[in-house]
């Protein structure tokens, strides 16, 4: 373990996490709110204790694989902690696991909520919580990475154990270039919806947090009332959720007009998957009285569709209340999540066409035990460790979920409720169904769930090897 | 500028770090996968699985976009292959390896035809700087720098050496000859010297010099400066047949002890005049026989590292005569060095510092001066060799005025044919050729000397 990279790296991040909070500071400043001076201070501590960290440059800056889990792992714990300070400090959440809570639940992408009502909480701290999202989506180290030139090429661990998907790889040689690309499509993602939020009429604050939040595929709403927006703005959310939900190489792709490796299998299926759950829902809920017509049937159920799979979690209609098959089919997509290297949560659709692909090989090899098939994927073999790490990801996966699930019955609360609050966690969602649906909340749980909870959006959002491996002794023997 | 490395072998790997550094775009491709990801994790460049001598695979390595590529497969054919559908598919520039004797005695025409911008090999470039070695054995390594007029050589001071306890800025004045000190490697530190420089036994010293200075100057510090005139050599490979061609030409007696019989035969028949012993090298008795002891020379080239490092250990041990070994692991240089072994060669690093030199040169077309470029000291100390192409601060003022940065040293102007080993009182002038010895490496632009 390389302990004093370790701490060089917290340094910066503590550096950049501070300038991150100028935005708040800002927002407090035009709106005349008293946290004003609260957001500037910490701000300004963050980037002082930043700075003098990375006064001590380590002399080794060599990274390893096991350097990069870590590295990532911290930061995020660190980002998190010092995140949750003025929602603490100011008393907007009393209790520190609760302000942790929705911290982890801002920068995983989440969305989950302890909030009962969003109506006395000032537009600073709103804004905070929508700009974790934004900066939860893409990953902070990729950030950190477009903008300082790191030595060497280890940063591609760093950037391995952020990035989602089974097989992170570079759009350019160089990483910092492709840490530039890829924030350059974002942001620029990002800004096309804030301008057509604003042609549909929404408010200049709710466009900033409403795209703020669908860019990271995060789902924490700012406004009091919900989502009471025209069906134009409903409309531009879910086209922006779903293609915040792409692989970000596919843009690239396009970009260079090489349109047919662009669209890929993966992007085929998710569109596929995407495109079968929109008609079987709309066909399942057109006659629900709360509805006028199938047309409106169609655009809540896309709505809600498009915000479940790309694991966003804004909710426009209580599709608690939808038929069994709307619920059923709802919470599977959560596990589907987004495209791999999308901001978006989930098994990642990739992971599963490796999943199934290798199934159908398996079961081809024991009625032919003789034959040699190769799991190819748009016309590429597929490695037999990226097939491994998918194998081994999916028993990772079982196991922290059946843990967590145990975990929450400490609480006695029925099993849709702790079932769905696992998938809606872990998958990076925010809304689950029941006690957890999407208009209520999850204070219903008790300080210990609570932490299981935090602990399974980390995981999750890191794919689950960084954390796993930061509990692991293994990982810091010598 | 964008580069393509076909082939991620050993020096497909050195190139990759060697020009990311320099600050090239890489993507290397190579058929094997495991290979490419550990180099595409190891240095922060792209990688790309595929057969690089075919059309789709290098279009997804971007040749489009490339300005050269390097193909540095294992096969000649295929290096060959790679660079004619470059040049087809991206008009780049393109560099092959060709190992093979009978390939490369038509480089020219290949080069011609082909439209390839160079050709290496790396086993004859290992074979001429033996061959420079053993003409000059008092030297580890000899670098030629504008056309052969400069010669950059690197010896090691022994205990009873009259330099010993001298100062640099003694040597012209005691020793009445034109030479420079460049650098002085004492342990695992690097100087580059400055007239209070005090020279101590064991020192690592590099100078530049006119060839027959160089001699003088040698002869003058008790150093044997002639030509070996016998040489022994284990192995019988591809360096074995361009190193006996070379020395034969300079008179050398050359005897080669081969253990196989087919290989051993063939030395015999293309080279009539060489010594051929068909016998295992290993073996004591045989190299006693062969008069080890006596041997002016002895060259250790079989294709096993540690055998090479073993025979160069007992000649030592037998003989006083100039010892040269072959390594072509590069990863445990370090080591190596520590074992005192006189001169060793790696023609992996020999490849890779062609290559490099070549781009660097490449990227003078895109705004800046300089001509070449040598390794000195690797990783600290660099030798360039600029030309002044206009006045500028550079030529307005003698050189003790120059306000140069540290480290920085003028080592050698070369004006109208005649070198100049420079003193304070000279200035640069336009059309110059100037050597700079500088540890601050990557120098683009001749005003980068300035401070």
């Amino acid at each position: 373990m390389n302990l004093r990279m370790t701490v060089y790296m917290l340094g910066i991040l503590m550096a950049f996490e501070g300038a991150f909070m100028l935005v708040p500071t800002a927002t407090a400043a035009v709106y005349h709110e008293p946290q004003l001076l609260l957001f500037a201070v910490i701000a300004l501590a963050l980037i002082a204790a930043g700075f003098v960290i990375t006064r001590f440059k380590p002399e080794n800056k060599t990274l390893f694989a096991r350097d990069g889990f870590v590295i990532v792992a911290l930061s995020w714990l660190a980002m998190s902690f010092f995140g949750c300070l003025p929602f603490y400090i100011s008393g907007v959440i009393p209790k520190f696991v609760d302000a942790m809570f929705e911290t982890v639940s801002g920068f995983t992408t989440t969305g989950a909520s302890i909030l009962h009502d969003l109506a006395p909480v000032p537009k600073c701290m709103l804004m905070w919580r929508s700009f974790t999202h934004w900066v939860g989506g893409m990953g902070v180290l990729v950030f950190i990475m477009a903008f300082l030139p790191l030595s060497g090429g280890q940063n591609m661990y760093l950037m391995k154990a952020e990035s989602p998907g089974p097989s992170v790889s570079k759009l350019v040689p160089r990483v910092r270039t492709t840490a530039m690309l890829l924030y350059v499509i974002y942001f620029v993602l990002t800004l096309l919806e804030i301008i057509l939020l604003l042609i549909g009429g929404m408010p200049m604050f709710d466009a900033i947090n409403i795209s703020f939040a669908t860019a990271g595929t995060g789902g924490f709403s700012c406004n009091p009332a919900g989502m009471p927006y025209s069906p134009f703005c409903i409309n531009v959310i879910t086209v922006f959720m779903i293609l915040f939900g792409v692989n970000f190489t596919c843009y690239f792709l396009f970009l260079h007009r090489k349109f047919k490796d662009g669209f890929n299998s993966e992007l085929k299926v998710y569109l596929g998957i995407i495109a079968f759950a929109i008609i079987t829902v709309t066909l399942n809920v057109r006659s629900l009285p709360m509805f006028r017509g199938t047309g409106e049937a169609l655009m809540h159920s896309a709505f809600t569709v498009g915000s479940l799979i790309t694991t966003t979690g804004f909710a426009t209609a209580d599709f608690n209340v939808w038929p069994t098959y709307s619920r059923t089919l709802l919470v599977l997509l959560m596990f589907v999540g987004a495209c791999a290297g999308s901001t978006g949560g989930g098994i990642k659709v990739s992971r599963l066409i490796i999943f199934f692909k290798n199934m159908h090989n398996e079961l081809r090899i024991m009625t032919h035990p003789r034959q040699i098939k190769k799991l190819k994927m748009d016309g590429h073999p597929v490695e037999a460790d990226v097939i491994r790490a998918v194998n081994v990801y999916f028993a990772c996966y079982i196991m922290v979920y059946v843990v967590s699930l145990l975990l929450l019955t400490l609480d006695g609360l029925d099993l849709t409720t702790n079932f769905t609050a696992v998938v809606a966690t872990l998958n990076n969602i925010g809304p689950g169904l029941n006690l957890v649906g999407p208009t209520a909340n999850y204070d219903v749980y008790s300080a210990l769930p609570k932490c299981v909870l935090i602990f399974d959006m980390l995981a999750g959002r890191l794919e689950l090897f960084p954390i796993i491996l930061l509990l692991s002794p293994a990982t810091w023997k010598k | 500028m964008n580069v393509i490395i076909v082939g991620c072998g050993k020096v497909g790997k050195v190139l990759a770090e060697q020009l990311n550094e320099a600050g090239n775009n890489i993507t290397v491709v190579d058929i094997n996968a495991s290979r490419v990801n550990d180099v595409a994790d190891r240095y922060d460049v792209m990688g790309v699985i595929g057969n690089g001598a075919t059309h789709a695979t290098l279009q997804e390595a971007g040749i489009n976009k490339a300005d050269l590529l390097i193909a540095v497969t294992g096969s000649d054919e295929r290096n060959l292959l790679c660079c004619l559908i470059a040049k087809k598919a991206g008009g780049c520039q393109t560099i092959a390896r060709v190992r093979s004797p009978q390939y490369h005695a038509e480089a020219p025409y290949l080069k011609e035809e082909l439209g390839l911008a160079m050709v290496i090999n790396p086993e004859l470039a290992a074979a001429e700087e033996i061959a420079r070695v053993l003409r000059f054995p008092s030297a580890l390594k000899i670098e030629t720098f504008v056309k052969g007029r400069i010669e950059l050589l690197k010896f090691k001071l022994p205990e009873d050496s009259p330099l010993c306890g001298m100062c640099v800025r003694d040597i012209a004045p005691k020793l009445h000859c034109d030479v420079l000190v460049c650098t002085i490697e004492r342990g695992d530190e690097a100087f580059i010297a400055y007239g209070d420089f005090r020279f101590e036994p064991k020192d690592v010293i590099s100078i530049i010099a006119e060839p027959k200075n160089a001699f003088t100057f040698f002869r003058k510090i008790d150093f044997k400066a002639k030509s070996v005139n016998d040489v022994i050599i284990a192995g019988g490979g591809d360096i074995t047949h361009y190193l006996c061609s070379a020395l034969e030409k300079s008179g050398i007696a050359v005897t080669v002890i081969e253990k196989d019989q087919n290989r051993a035969d063939a030395l015999s028949e293309t080279l009539p005049g060489v010594n051929v012993i068909h016998a295992d090298a290993i073996n004591q008795e045989v190299l006693m026989q062969e008069n080890i002891d006596k041997a002016e020379a002895f060259v250790s080239l079989t294709n096993i590292d540690e055998e090479n490092i073993l025979l160069s250990l007992f000649a030592k041990s037998v003989s006083e005569g100039k010892i040269v070994t072959k390594i072509n692991r590069i990863d445990f240089d370090e080591v190596i060095e520590h074992l005192d072994l006189d001169t060793i060669i790696y023609p992996k690093n020999l490849t890779s510092d062609l290559i490099v030199r070549y781009v660097r040169a490449m990227k003078k077309t895109i705004g800046t001066d300089l001509e070449t470029l040598y390794q000195i000291i690797k990783g600290k100390v660099e030798a360039a060799e600029f030309t002044v192409k206009e006045d500028s601060a550079l030529t307005a003022a003698p050189l003790m005025q120059l306000k140069l940065r540290d480290g920085v040293l003028v080592a050698a102007i070369v004006r109208d044919r005649k070198v100049l080993i420079p003193r304070g009182s000279d200035m640069l002038q336009k059309g110059d050729s100037v050597v700079v010895v500088t540890n601050h490496l990557g120098l683009h632009d001749m005003n980068d000397l300035l401070a």
